[in-house]
């Protein structure tokens, strides 16, 4: 299969003009005679839905959550990317795309990145005429902060809320058309199957959480705006229902799925408590402007910390990256941590933390500007490990935050399947092998408000579309393989919960395929999961029944694709020979141990087709050309 | 510690429901009231009985999709704190703790824990927006807003659309959610066009919802996780006067 990224060639500056101006367009009275299904009301799905029925399209709109407003991009903290060069220190378009592909550790297309941060001055102006509530300086004008990974202030933020704010904006903006009769929103309603007619994709098959009823959904395209699968590892900062169900079950349908190895790791999240632990709490990477990240010199010093002279104190990433000091990227943040902790001088109960702590900010600005900058961040923390980080420091360990891979798409955001858009943190696009802080939002939203609208246009108007109900034949398929699947779980009647089985996947998947890989490890794992996952299949104990709410059930179905995913993403770390980004093979590093990168061998994005669960994969290869930022070894020493 | 729970138990929207006794033996202190919840079920699947049905999502305290009464209390009895952020430390041994689902005849049980809160998102889509379509926003710098009121509009928009200000209200009233977002809005410069419009529809699809009236008892502020304050209500009952006022 020749993969097309598509791609526009000629001035970066004007790759995206161009492209827009080169897209056929619908007539806006013919814009009403189109439906598109979005699944997912985060920033991608919910920005969206609310643009397109706003150009005039009839729109389906699905969330597995009560109401669109919950999706997990609400919990982003810290805040959101853009090129506005406000603040006169030097941040341009340029330079914003120069660092997300230098971030990315060059394994991100050029002419994406450059749109994204094209787009990113867009973003701000849309979100403030909607009334998100950004921070203001005292002249009204629009604040900003630094964040990991940039030397300029390019960061609009909400206090430590924007997620919450950005997402509220396009709910209310998707609430709105929903109310004018141009969405038909169906909430607790998930996507377990993705239509394809004539080679199209033409509609979902969903159930509803409530009813347990299979239905059918038919429409001219369809855009999955579903999020990343970082809960393969049980353990995350993603919500409890963030899943890979519907990407992974339109991966079976036969779109490619993109560097699914590519996961990113925080590394400021609180550290695990006990065996009980359902998921891990992320501090916004922000405090790590004015928090300083150390440990003991020596290891087993359990002292307490105020106990601990400066002298005895080891601020590593200060020491090491003496040009970032503590903003140096989440992936060598979490990196510098693990290797701490290794060395024994991890902290707390478990060893498994480092210290991030307020001292000396405190003392530098009072207690008054910090509790201004992140008091809900400090409340939180205080609520969940019962200690006071304006007294005592934090402790934090990195976790499983974000999924840079996801299905693969072409410059459109265009899946290998035509008709078949993915937006958001559900494709690969932009991130590279690293996400940037303050990136994500970023990309949700461009793909949402701006992207998409743009290029699904072009697919529409140069397409016939047969009239298709779901009496067709694919239709009546695809909900005969969700309703089979519903029924096996039920009537396995096994021993053991589905969280048991979830837990353990994690634990092999951290262990594995985690922070560090081996091949060695990673063989091991693709050993161990297909086992697994027939025990999962012989023995997983669902109760109830499935023709009512049931959470159960539900999370049997996303584990099980889970399973299959996870052996995916082994398989693909496993192929990539070199370190980069998020993804670090321990054969493969600098004598000073960063990431080392194999750009003669590896500069390409892998795409992976799918041949049946237990038969091996096909590997298809993207090259990556870089005709302006010449990739080089990530520094920042 | 060891826990007795009382939780209530539907089966559906149409099932009569009733109080089943549960006890939890083991429960560690740095628990949350979740992870409490989720060691009890996993109990409950071993013995081959449903577990209990309960909404959580992000358990980070901000998707608002968690919440029950424990011991008559919306999110229970640490103030500013939704369920997922309230930790076990917070009881003792040997406590006998009732939960039940938001009352509220606009909140129908769904299951168990589970009601529908769908109510609000119609509120919401009545005139809880500013009314402006990607792609016509001028920069963002070129509205301007004194800081106080991007502070105070920052804190009703913090709302996260739990339900509890209606679950603990006698009243059932909705004013605290509905009066956070007129207020979030209304405290804008880009806010102002739609203003009194938005409440007036607003007040009005709650009212439609079959919430009930606010009656200024401020149980809703007391029991706020976000601790949105009772005078978003005050700013929506003024908005509405005024607009029902100029549309004689």
């Amino acid at each position: 299969m020749e993969l097309n990224g598509k791609c526009p060639t000629g001035p970066i500056e004007t790759r995206w003009e161009r492209h827009r101006f080169n897209l056929k367009l619908v007539n806006p009275a013919n814009k009403r005679k189109y439906t598109i299904i979005v699944v997912g009301t985060g920033l991608a799905g919910g920005a969206a839905a609310a643009s397109l029925a706003e150009l005039g399209y009839q729109v389906k709109c699905f969330c597995y959550q009560d109401s669109p407003r919950r999706a997990h991009s609400i919990a982003a903290q810290g805040g959101i990317n853009a090129a506005k060069n406000y603040h006169n220190d030097g941040d341009s378009i340029y330079r914003l795309f120069y660092d997300t592909v230098k971030g990315g550790d060059f394994r991100a297309r050029e002419s994406n990145v450059y749109r994204l941060a094209q787009i990113s001055v867009d973003i701000i102006d849309q979100c403030v005429a909607q009334g998100v509530p950004f921070a203001r300086e005292y002249s009204g004008y629009l604040d900003n902060r630094s964040f990991g990974g940039a030397q300029v202030s390019r960061t609009f933020y909400a206090r430590g809320q924007t997620g919450q704010q950005l997402l509220l904006g396009a709910y209310q903006a998707l609430e709105r058309q929903i109310g004018a009769g141009q969405v038909e929103m169906h909430d607790r309603c998930e996507m377990l199957d993705l239509i394809v007619i004539d080679g199209r994709a033409r509609g979902i098959v969903t159930r509803d959480l409530r009813t347990g009823k299979i239905e059918s959904h038919l429409g001219d395209a369809v855009a999955l705006g579903t999020g990343g699968y970082g809960n393969v590892f049980y353990l995350s900062t993603n919500a409890k229902g963030c899943n890979t169900t519907a990407i992974w079950r339109a991966h079976k349908r036969g779109a490619l799925f993109g560097n699914p190895c590519f996961t990113q790791i925080h590394p400021t999240c609180i550290p695990v408590s006990g065996e009980y632990q359902s998921k891990l709490t992320l501090m916004s990477e922000s405090l790590r402007n004015d928090g300083r990240v150390w440990v003991p010199l020596k290891a087993g010093d359990k002292r307490d910390p105020s106990q601990i002279p400066e002298a005895e104190r080891d601020y590593f990433l200060e020491r090491k990256y003496p040009s970032f000091g503590n903003l140096v990227p989440r992936d060598v943040a979490s990196r510098n941590a693990k290797n701490v902790c290794d060395e024994g001088r991890g902290v707390g109960g478990t060893g498994l933390a480092v210290f991030l702590d307020f001292r000396d900010a405190i003392q530098r600005l009072g207690a008054g500007v910090i509790k201004e900058r992140y008091g809900n961040l400090f409340d939180m923390y205080e609520r969940i490990t019962g200690e006071d980080p304006y007294k005592t420091p934090m402790r934090i360990y990195p976790a499983i935050h974000y999924t840079m891979g996801g299905l693969w798409v072409d410059y459109n955001l265009m899946s290998t399947i035509p008709g078949l858009y993915v937006i958001g943190e559900a494709n690969f696009s932009d991130h590279g092998a690293n996400r940037l802080g303050a990136s994500a939002l970023m990309q949700g939203l461009a793909d949402g408000y701006f992207v998409l609208p743009n290029t699904i246009g072009d697919y529409l108007a140069s397409t016939k579309f047969d009239k298709v109900d779901s009496s067709h034949a694919a239709a009546k398929e695809a909900e005969a393989r969700v309703c089979a699947v519903t029924k096996r779980l039920l009537e396995t009647k096994g021993t053991r919960s589905v969280d048991h089985y979830h837990r353990e996947l994690g634990k092999l998947m951290w262990e594995y395929c985690g922070m560090a890989r081996t091949a060695e490890g990673l063989k091991q794992a693709l050993g161990l999961i297909p086992e697994m996952r027939e025990q999962f299949w012989r023995d997983v104990r669902v109760l109830g029944t499935g023709d009512e709410l049931n959470q159960s059930l539900e999370k049997a179905g996303r584990v099980a694709d889970f399973f299959e995913l996870a052996e995916l993403m082994c398989l693909d770390a496993l192929e990539r020979n070199e370190s980069c980004g998020g993804h670090f093979r321990e054969e493969y590093q600098t004598p000073e141990g960063e990431a080392s990168r194999d750009d003669e061998r590896y500069s390409y994005v892998s795409a992976w087709e799918f041949k049946g669960v237990g038969n091996a994969p096909v590997l298809h290869k993207e090259p990556l050309t870089f005709e302006y930022v010449h990739p080089s070894q990530r520094s920042y020493k | 510690m060891r826990l007795t729970l009382h939780i209530w138990r539907q089966q559906n929207s149409s099932a009569r429901g009733k109080m089943v006794r549960y006890e939890v033996p083991d429960v560690n202190e740095h628990m949350s009231f979740l992870e409490m919840l989720d060691v009890l079920n996993e109990s409950l699947i071993a013995k081959g009985e449903e577990p209990v049905a309960f909404d959580h999502d992000c358990r980070e305290g901000i998707c608002g999709m968690c919440g029950c009464m424990v011991n008559g209390v919306a999110h229970g009895p640490l103030p500013g704190t939704t369920l997922c952020q309230l930790h076990m430390r917070h009881f003792k041994d040997g406590d006998e703790l009732y939960l039940e689902p938001w009352r509220a005849k606009a909140f129908p049980v769904v299951k168990d824990l589970v009601v529908d809160r769908t109510a609000f998102d119609r509120i919401i889509a009545a005139g809880g927006f500013i009314s402006v379509s990607t792609g016509s926003a001028p920069d963002g710098n070129a509205i301007l807003v004194p800081k106080e009121d991007a502070d105070r509009s920052m804190d009703a928009a913090a709302c996260i659309g739990c339900g509890a200000c209606v679950a603990m209200c006698p009243n059932a009233a909705a004013a605290l959610f509905t009066g956070a977002k007129i207020a979030h809005l209304g405290l804008l410069p880009q806010g102002q066009p739609e203003r009194m419009q938005r409440a007036e529809a607003m007040v009005a699809q709650a009212a439609a919802e079959g919430f009930g009236y606010c009656t200024n008892l401020g149980e809703c502020e007391a029991v706020c996780p976000k601790e949105i304050k009772l005078e978003v209500i005050a700013r929506m009952n003024r908005d509405f006067l005024s607009a029902s006022w100029r549309g004689r």
